[in-house]
């Protein structure tokens, strides 16, 4: 038993190293804070929709519709907030995007002599989009809801009421007319819901290659100093006629090189999984004057180059840390996570949307970047995505002279053995004869 | 060469001034038990470690100040060197040979190597493949193809075989006598006397004897230096 304790205590020591416990204290924030991010979402579905109706038609049918938008539910709950309702589109668009509405609703003044004449009344829906993530879209989901809501009322008027109509009209009464405005652009017939949708499938594609290549890359050059210890090849390497910040270069573009290849591959694998997933909604955004010019190609490859960089570079300062291979290996979780973070949380929200202090959180890890930039680009945002490039050049920089610096350092030959000598130095005290 | 030179790791001070000059063309052995002081020295030498205080020139290049330079005629042998595993030893030859020529002196300074490493048609296997040994013969002639100025090795003949170890030994007189001068440490007593023109004792991060073999014998009173080791040690 006490051999059986003996060996279970040290293989426990040897387990439970701060490397081995520290991305699991990660994990479990990581997970905590996604599991904040879904009752976010439960609480913003149970939220009233917050709107605006301009209503042109003072008909019955009309005010049927928009009272119906006003009131509350079966259980007393209100529909929705309305914040204005009048007679002006402006001044209605205007005040809804103050209090961080939706969308104002517009009931033309033929609203409803088109139904009673078998012809669907037409709502015109100005959407106001904050952003394309998940949390982002519940609001206008649920007022597509609100909607259908208020068609189902006016359906059940129009059948008691007006006989002439025609069952099938009375049944769909009404038809939506999308127009979207996001970060100052208006697209008409098509609403954040379809936006969010197709660019989500579009923008998936960024995230997942730059989590891939930073887990693949970053891992193999943090492998790669590992290894050099382990086998004992670094000592060499650092006497040889060569100056460091070589080294630190060399190291760096090989990774590079690698990981860009690895990055064409997924690419090519990915964009065709993609672009069935895109064939499959047929919506094409770039109808919508959604697209990504040469420019914005380019500055999506710059950013994409720069976070690998600066994520290679993260990874050799600590890598200048890694005793073996077996220690490298776990190192190389705080850098997956610090990819996953910005992947997980942009998929929920909008940059723009988030929380000053979560924006600056993320705009300080430069793999949120190129994730965010395709998004950026699509509507003319340039100045965040500059902003992100200029850091990461700034993030890369600042990594390789770090990576530099600790090459000249005693640290990278010498690691934890400043113990050993001190041990070394007892032993050899201890076993001199005394005078 | 060296002069007073200091090494501490926080407050631990591995080598507490260390004074010697090494003659051109000389084999010097560096001799003491484990944690004395001597792989410090030999790192802070091979530019690996940052010196604390003190200094040393190497054929007339600071150590300190022109770091470059001396990197260029030097070459270091650790004791438990290892190569990349995934080359084969050609490969790992020329590896290294491109840090100091270009073009076809590439290739000659590989034939140098591989006759100096006595592997003949092992060379082309990989080193993963390799008895330690091997490994060994294969860095000792890494250390010495290029024929630095100055070679620094760091237990040479660690984990070889009697007729290997042989071998090596007589490949570091013969790089001797090629203008090439050496330093060795190491813990066989009877290698360091056959091999070193001059040696010194370090002892808790000191040098405490230093002279040639012969001199040092008979300044013990010693029939070997393994004896001169245990009679300066204790004194």
């Amino acid at each position: 038993m006490r051999s059986l304790s003996n060996i279970l205590g040290k293989e426990i020591r040897e387990l439970l190293t701060p490397a081995t416990v520290l991305p699991i204290i990660i994990l479990a924030i990581l997970f905590g804070s996604m599991g904040g991010i879904i009752g976010d979402v439960e609480g913003e579905a149970s939220k009233p929709p917050i709107i605006g109706i301009v209503q042109y038609d003072d008909g019955v049918l009309a005010s049927k519709f928009s009272d119906t938008l006003k009131e509350n539910d079966a259980i007393g709950n209100p529909r929705s907030e309305v914040v204005y309702a009048g007679n002006n589109i402006e001044e209605g668009l205007q005040k809804v995007s103050e209090a961080g509405g939706v969308a104002l609703l517009v009931i033309p003044e033929e609203f409803g002599s088109q139904i009673l004449s078998n012809s669907q009344g037409i709502i015109e829906v100005h959407w106001i989009m904050q952003g394309t993530g998940v949390l982002d879209t519940i609001s206008s989901t649920s007022l597509d809801f609100l909607i259908s809501g208020a068609n189902y009322e006016l359906s059940k008027y129009i059948l008691e009421n007006d006989g002439d109509v025609d069952v099938e009209l009375a049944l769909n009464p009404t038809v939506k007319v999308d127009t979207t405005t996001f970060k100052g652009k208006e697209m008409e017939g098509i609403s954040p819901s379809a936006i969010s949708a197709t660019l989500s499938s579009q923008n998936m594609l960024v995230p997942i290659i730059v989590l891939m290549v930073i887990i693949m890359a970053g891992s193999s050059i943090i492998a790669s100093m590992g290894l050099e210890k382990e086998n004992k090849t670094l000592e060499t390497l650092l006497t040889m006629p060569v100056k460091r910040s070589y080294i630190v270069l060399g190291k760096l573009g090989g990774a590079a090189v690698v990981g860009l290849l690895m990055a064409v591959i997924y690419m090519l694998g990915l964009g065709t999984y993609m672009g069935s997933l895109q064939g499959s909604t047929g919506l094409d955004l770039a109808n919508f004057g959604i697209k990504l010019e040469t420019i914005d190609l380019l500055l999506v490859g710059i950013s994409l180059f720069l976070s690998l960089l600066s994520g290679l570079g993260l990874c050799l300062v600590i890598g200048v840390f890694a005793r073996d291979f077996k220690s490298a290996q776990s190192l190389t979780m705080p850098i997956t996570f610090l990819a996953m973070i910005p992947m997980f949380v942009l998929m929920m929200k909008d940059f723009a949307t988030l929380p000053t202090a979560v924006q600056t959180g993320l705009f300080a890890i430069p793999f949120t970047h190129p994730m965010m930039a395709i998004n950026n680009l699509m509507f003319g945002d340039y100045t965040l995505v500059l902003a992100g490039i200029a850091y990461e050049a700034v993030f890369a920089a600042a990594m390789m002279g770090a990576a530099v610096i600790l090459f000249k350092k005693d640290i990278l030959v010498t690691g934890r053995r400043k113990r050993e000598k001190k041990k070394d130095s007892r032993a050899w005290s201890l076993a001199r004869p005394r005078r | 060469m060296a002069q007073d030179l200091v090494k501490s790791f926080g407050s631990f001070q591995a080598v507490k001034g260390v004074t010697f000059t090494v003659n051109e063309g000389e084999v010097f052995g560096l001799i003491g038990p484990n944690g004395a002081g001597k792989t410090t020295t030999m790192r802070m030498l091979s530019t690996l470690l940052q010196v604390t205080s003190g200094s040393a020139t190497i054929f007339g290049k600071d150590l300190i100040t022109e770091t470059d330079e001396v990197r260029k005629i030097i070459s270091y042998l650790p004791e438990e060197a290892g190569a990349y595993k995934n080359l084969t030893g050609r490969k790992y030859l020329e590896f290294i040979a491109r840090f100091f020529c270009q073009g076809e002196e590439v290739y000659d300074m590989v034939d140098h190597g591989i006759s100096l490493s006595n592997l003949s048609d092992r060379i082309d296997d990989k080193v993963d493949t390799y008895s330690k040994g091997m490994t060994r013969r294969l860095l000792v002639s890494r250390a010495l193809m290029f024929k630095p100025r100055l070679a620094i090795l760091d237990e040479l003949t660690s984990g070889l075989d009697v007729i290997s170890a042989q071998h090596v030994r007589k490949t570091v007189r013969d790089t001797a006598a090629n203008d090439t001068t050496i330093i060795v440490s190491s813990h066989n007593m009877l290698e360091v006397e056959l091999i070193c023109d001059r040696l010194a004792l370090i002892a808790d991060g000191r040098i405490i004897e230093l002279g040639t073999p012969s001199d040092l014998k008979e300044k013990f009173d010693a029939a070997n230096i393994e004896e001169v080791f245990v009679r300066a040690v204790s004194a």
